[in-house]
């Protein structure tokens, strides 16, 4: 299975990328704490929404690359172990994303409209959308030989996938139906200040670099294993032909 | 594929016939579930009147999980999966086999939580047309999306837990567009209704295409 067990992947590209990931981040934490001004209705609160959508936004980037890894997958030309492991490391990331929009979100919410939850359509499918990947990975969690678990965790990836659009519209159709337009539209006012843009800006970009260099840790952990169960496995066989002598076994690589 | 649907369809309603797990143990548990929500919410028949349509989706969500188990577990005793596999009937055919018993079974099913529904909670049904064609649709998809997790699921040992985990997001919008459709029917505005009973078919179509394209892939990989 691991045609690509590469031992350093920990290589200068990923480590540059670590760094600028850092970089980015401690200048976003500058920017927004401390250069851009307090807004004029929101005060000091509108400094969570530098992270805040940025946040978000490496959620659906991070379940959306799980998607198309997956298709990639089930797709024979393209199939190989890297998109199984890819696929997988991003869903790890998209849901701790997602806990971290919940959240920040949530401490948002609570000083601006006076209650920690509210059954906002884009809040209950964000909800939604997090236990449904939180499935997903339990299932990837679940041991099993290799083709058929990357084949079962691909084709749940994509039809959890099929399913989140069909959420968001029935979620927002039920909100909507019998509510004035969601309270979320607030967020921005449209005179939004030079250097917070730019600051927001830098978030996205910092949460993006956070994001890639976390897939290419998570991934590195993810062949590792892999590779470890290979020289477990090799070890036992070796093991038992030391033993017996006998050659029945040989299949047992499956 | 209907030949070979139709025959996995009769096989699986045989044992049911023969077994009665469903009439001895779902549908009691379902009645159970509506009495349970009858002590949870209290004994208010105004309340339990409006909050019924979503009561009655909820007690078809939670048997419909103990179906579509029960529906695998058929297949895991004596190898009867791999017989499955090995007979040459057409994946597709066997998807909807097995999604056409279930929806068999959980109409059955939903009769009786309906009745239970207006004798327990005193719901008023004024548009019968509306309440079937919703019940019907959001039956065909919960079987189907049920069928896609159920083979995703079976053969896993935890099985028994995972299953509701996956499959419980994935059916909300079923349980949105039921509720929204029988309320519309038990209120009688009729009209409010057609949107969602929309969204049912639409939901029924997609999945039944999921479960199609997928059923035979799944059915290998375990």
């Amino acid at each position: 299975m691991t045609e690509e067990s590469r031992t350093r992947s920990g290589s200068g590209a990923v480590t540059a990328l670590g760094v600028a990931a850092a970089m980015a981040v401690a200048f976003t934490v500058w920017l927004g704490l401390w250069v851009t001004p307090p807004d004029a209705f929101q005060h000091n609160l509108v400094r969570l929404l530098y992270i805040h959508p940025p946040i978000a936004w490496v959620t659906y980037l991070a379940l959306g690359v799980t998607a198309l890894a997956s298709a990639l997958y089930l797709w024979p030309r393209t199939r190989s172990a890297f998109w199984d492991r890819l696929a997988g490391a991003s869903a790890e990331i998209g849901v701790v994303f997602g806990a971290l929009t919940l959240i920040t979100g949530s401490i948002w919410g609570r000083p601006t409209w006076g209650v920690w939850w509210t059954w906002d359509a884009r809040l209950t499918s964000t909800a939604l959308l997090e236990l449904l990947y939180i499935g997903y990975l339990a299932l990837r969690q679940v041991p099993g030989s290799m083709p058929g678990r990357g084949k079962r965790s691909a084709i749940a990836a994509l039809i959890a996938f099929a399913d989140v659009p069909v959420d968001h519209f029935s979620v927002l159709w039920w909100r909507t139906l019998h509510q004035a337009p969601s309270v979320l539209n607030a967020d921005l006012n449209p005179t939004i200040h030079g250097s917070m843009a730019w600051t927001l800006m830098l978030g996205f970009i910092a949460f993006t670099l956070v994001y890639g260099w976390l897939l290419a840790m998570r991934y590195r952990i993810a062949a590792a294993k892999d590779a470890t169960e290979d020289v477990a496995l090799a070890a036992a066989v070796a093991e038992r032909r030391l033993e017996g002598g006998t050659a029945g076994i040989v299949g047992a690589k499956a | 594929m209907w030949r070979d649907a139709w025959t996995v369809a009769a096989k699986d309603l045989r044992i049911e016939l023969r077994s009665r797990v469903g009439v001895n143990q779902v549908v009691p548990f379902a009645v159970l579930v509506l009495l349970l929500f009858a002590f949870a919410l209290g004994p208010d028949r105004k309340a339990l009147a409006s909050a019924a349509a979503g009561l009655f989706w909820l007690a078809v969500l939670f048997s419909a999980v103990l179906a579509v188990q029960r529906s695998f577990a058929i297949e895991s005793a004596d190898g009867a999966r791999d017989g499955l596999r090995l007979s040459g009937l057409d994946p597709a055919g066997i998807f909807l086999g097995k999604a056409a018993a279930v929806v068999v079974q959980l109409a059955a099913l939903e009769v009786v939580v309906g009745a239970g529904v207006v004798v327990l909670y005193g719901a008023h049904m004024s548009g019968v047309g509306l309440v079937l064609g919703a019940s019907a649709l959001g039956t065909v998809g919960i079987a189907a999306a049920g069928m896609a997790y159920g083979a995703i699921a079976s053969g896993l040992r935890v099985s028994e837990t995972l299953l509701p985990l996956l499959l419980l997001p994935v059916v909300v919008p079923v349980l949105l567009a039921g509720t929204k459709t029988w309320d519309a029917a038990l209120t009688g505005h009729l009209a409010n209704g057609m949107p969602w009973l929309r969204l049912l078919a639409l939901f029924a179509i997609v999945y039944s295409a999921l479960g199609l394209l997928a059923f035979g892939p799944l059915l290998e990989a375990s």
